[in-house]
């Protein structure tokens, strides 16, 4: 009977410990809270700033602490016991995907492809263009951002923070050639892509020999330049204000207008603005799949090969002949021709830009998903990006929580307040990040799975 | 001559501003090679933080007694601050210790973009003004042409770094405690064998990088006045630079780095164009680490293979 009756006494223990470990947390966050929280800082009717006492919010937040630390301390316990942890995924899940990738490569391809389809056929003509544009056509974005990334970081293992100078240049290329010279999207969209990669041959070119964070702070200073000479030379870029009026990309030539000759009437179908998103679904889509077809092809071309060479070991590398400035700054202008390629499609798709969108968090945004994916890994960049610019789009579609906690309440300010925080606890849960497994690219009779431990990255 | 006196002094202002935030990147990178990105965030955190002080004060104490206010203000944001940067250790960076090398720089980015919307959720987008004070000035030259002054608030910015600098100094040369950060510097590892409480040092290092940020933004926002959720991107990577151009690591590096980018930049607008000062930052960056890439005073990497 002994240990029956010692079992309640080292749970009250364990029960002390966890609670001493919750007072802790909520003492801390009250600290935390004291100044920022406590008091609101508003202008009031004569425009001067005025103090909100706002005890009821560190309450709740020193409630909420404690409660969640409390719980997780509890869990930890149990973790320590030795019983099973709550896993979200059963053992082996994703060595089942890895061993049958290739179906399922066909079936997301399959809903890809089938996607507008399946909007228009849930949510009906009126209901789908939200579904395609703001999910499909945003997320596709971001997938080909992080696939062209990708290049550079997950498999170069060159540290990328300006990533969006790229993507920017790409959007100005097509939104100034466009209006100036009257050029088509077809035309402008292989150009655009070229002169991206131009520039990321020319910044790449002196900054290539920098080595880890140092590479990265001086593209994140090249992505920062880039922006503020869009922003002050105002003849060329018209500044703040951006350019408005961007021609939208036909098909083939046919507009998608409601005119005699647009897209509608020449098809004989019924005028509506969806063709047009259909359309720019399925060209970023086809843009997307360009992007993870050269990337599986060139890494087993011999640039590939040292690509991968280079992130594991540069010294190696180099002592056995393979260029490294060369091979790097194929990496670099490569990704930033994707890059290219993305920006002037979303200048197409937008029909206004301007310096705002792209600014640093972009870049950071866009290497959060391509490590948060686990790097080098195109399904876990695309399930990253899915899931982070997906979920936070979804934060929109959040009227109903109104109901709860009354009626000025916005979920959408606190978008990008979770997307930080999810960065946060994605990393901590996984470091590697979300598929931290990959394939080798040169193996011999038979392909195993190598732990991403295993692999060194962003050594630069 | 007179302009050129003018400008030295402004920008031994704003670059005191960068040299404090600078020792806060320098010291967390020499400590654990990691590039902490929310530390610009947690600059324009005690900026806030003051800011809401400042007028706690003001509203119980009345606004009479300036230096007394400020030097409350200031010891109140330095502990609150760090008790911030302490718990952003805690939470972010210390589970991945070990890890592989970008996953700290991942989890600092996400830090860095929850203190922006945190903040702008509980305070509110709109720029946050306080009404001027320590507005007096001093003149020096009073030329026909042009007069050359030195504002109270300058004399207060440029005294309170250099004596917080040189306490600092102190502390990090002369304690025991600084003997701890320096050999953690050197190599963790051994350090911990050799009885260092190697998370503590860290954890130290984390608070004091984060009360001079505090000190920083009260001074910021004496300076300036106005405050903004916004605002701790762009001294936060000014800031980095200046740690990265005066050889990342090091502590006067940092501190001359920052007073480095704080002239150049205004030098820049005073000389040539105001559009650009933020393209002479970098550039100068770029042109430097390309030159020399282990900053002024850094030492030069050693490849160990």
């Amino acid at each position: 009977m002994a240990p029956v009756t010692q079992l309640p006494a080292a749970r009250q223990l364990d029960m002390m410990k966890a609670l001493k470990e919750a007072a802790f947390a909520a003492v801390v966050t009250f600290g935390l809270c004291i100044p920022i929280i406590a008091w609101g800082t508003r202008q009031n009717l004569d425009n001067v700033l005025v103090l909100d006492p706002r005890w009821d919010a560190v309450a709740w937040a020193v409630a909420i602490i404690f409660v969640g630390r409390f719980l997780m301390a509890l869990r930890q316990q149990k973790r320590g016991e030795g019983k099973s942890v709550v896993r979200l995924l059963p053992h082996g899940t994703i060595g089942f995907f890895q061993r049958h990738s290739r179906l399922f490569s066909l079936a997301g391809l399959g809903f890809l492809v089938t996607f507008p389809i399946i909007a228009i056929t849930l949510a009906g003509w009126g209901g789908a263009l939200k579904w395609i544009d703001n999910f499909g056509v945003q997320i596709l974005i971001y997938v080909m951002l992080g696939w062209g990334l990708n290049i550079v970081v997950g498999l170069a293992g060159l540290l990328d923070l300006g990533y969006v100078a790229f993507y920017a240049v790409g959007a100005y290329s097509y939104a100034l050639l466009a209006k100036n010279f009257g050029l088509s999207f077809w035309i402008l969209l292989p150009m655009s892509g070229i002169l991206a990669a131009f520039w990321g041959m020319l910044l790449g070119f002196p900054v290539l020999r920098l080595r880890g964070d140092y590479l990265a702070i001086v593209t994140l200073a090249f992505g920062e330049i880039i922006r503020l000479i869009l922003i002050n030379w105002v003849e060329f870029s018209n500044g703040y204000a951006g350019i408005s009026g961007i021609p939208r990309p036909t098909f083939f030539g046919i507009p998608f207008t409601a005119a005699d000759d647009g897209f509608a009437a020449v098809f004989g179908l019924e005028f509506s603005p969806l063709y047009r998103t259909i359309f720019l679904y399925y060209v970023i889509l086809g843009l997307a799949l360009l992007t993870a077809f050269v990337t599986l092809r060139l890494r087993r071309l011999p640039v590939g090969r040292a690509w991968e060479a280079l992130r594991e070991d540069e010294i190696a590398c180099r002592s056995l002949g393979i260029n490294t400035t060369n091979t790097k700054l194929t990496a670099f202008s490569l990704g930033a021709m994707f890059g290219g390629f993305a920006g002037s499609f979303f200048a197409a798709r937008q029909g206004f830009i301007s310096p705002e969108s792209f600014v640093f968090m972009e870049s950071a945004i866009i290497l959060a998903i391509v490590v948060l994916g686990g790097m080098g890994s195109l399904w876990g960049v695309a399930i990253a990006a899915s899931v982070m610019i997906g979920g936070t789009e979804l934060l929109r579609e959040l009227d109903w929580l109104k109901q709860i906690f009354g009626p000025d309440f916005d979920p959408t300010k606190y978008r990008m307040l979770i997307f930080g925080f999810a960065m946060v606890v994605i990393m901590i849960w996984k470091p590697r990040g979300l598929i931290s497994t990959r394939e080798p690219t040169a193996f011999l009779k038979e392909k195993k799975a190598i732990s991403a431990d295993m692999v060194q990255e962003g050594h630069g | 001559m007179e302009v050129f006196l003018q400008q030295l002094i402004n920008g031994l202002t704003l670059g005191s501003i960068y040299g404090l935030i600078a020792i806060g990147y320098t010291m967390v990178f020499g400590i654990i090679g990691m590039v902490n990105f929310a530390h610009g965030d947690v600059f324009m955190l005690s900026a806030f933080i003051a800011l809401i002080f400042f007028m706690l004060i003001a509203s119980w104490f009345g606004a009479g007694l300036i230096v007394l206010a400020l030097i409350f203000v200031l010891v109140l944001a330095m502990f609150f601050t760090s008790l911030w940067n302490w718990t952003i250790e805690r939470v972010a960076y210390r589970p991945l210790r070990g890890s592989f090398r970008l996953a700290p720089l991942i989890s600092a980015i996400g830090m860095s973009i929850f203190l922006t919307n945190f903040v702008q959720v509980v305070q509110g987008p709109r720029n946050k003004s306080i009404p001027p004070m320590l507005n007096k000035s001093i003149t020096l030259i009073d030329s026909a042409t042009y007069t050359v002054q030195i504002s109270y608030k300058q004399i207060v910015i440029i005294l309170t770094t250099a004596i917080l600098l040189a306490a600092f100094w102190f502390i990090v040369q002369k304690t025991s405690l600084g003997r701890a950060q320096r050999a953690c510097e050197q190599d963790r590892k051994m350090a911990g064998l050799l009885g260092i409480d190697v998370d503590r040092t860290i954890s130290i290092t984390f608070v004091m990088g984060a009360a001079l940020a505090a000190v920083a933004g009260v001074m910021y926002l004496v300076l300036y006045g106005v405050v903004n959720f916004a605002d701790g991107f762009t001294p936060g990577v000014k800031a980095f630079t200046a740690a990265v151009l005066g050889g990342i690591g090091s502590l006067p590096g940092a501190v001359i780095g920052g007073l480095l980018i704080g002239l150049i930049e205004v030098f820049w607008s005073a000389y040539f164009t105001i559009d650009y000062k933020d393209v002479a930052a970098f550039c100068i960056l770029a042109v430097v680490l390309v030159f020399m890439p282990s900053g002024i005073l850094g030492r030069p990497e050693v490849e160990k293979v």
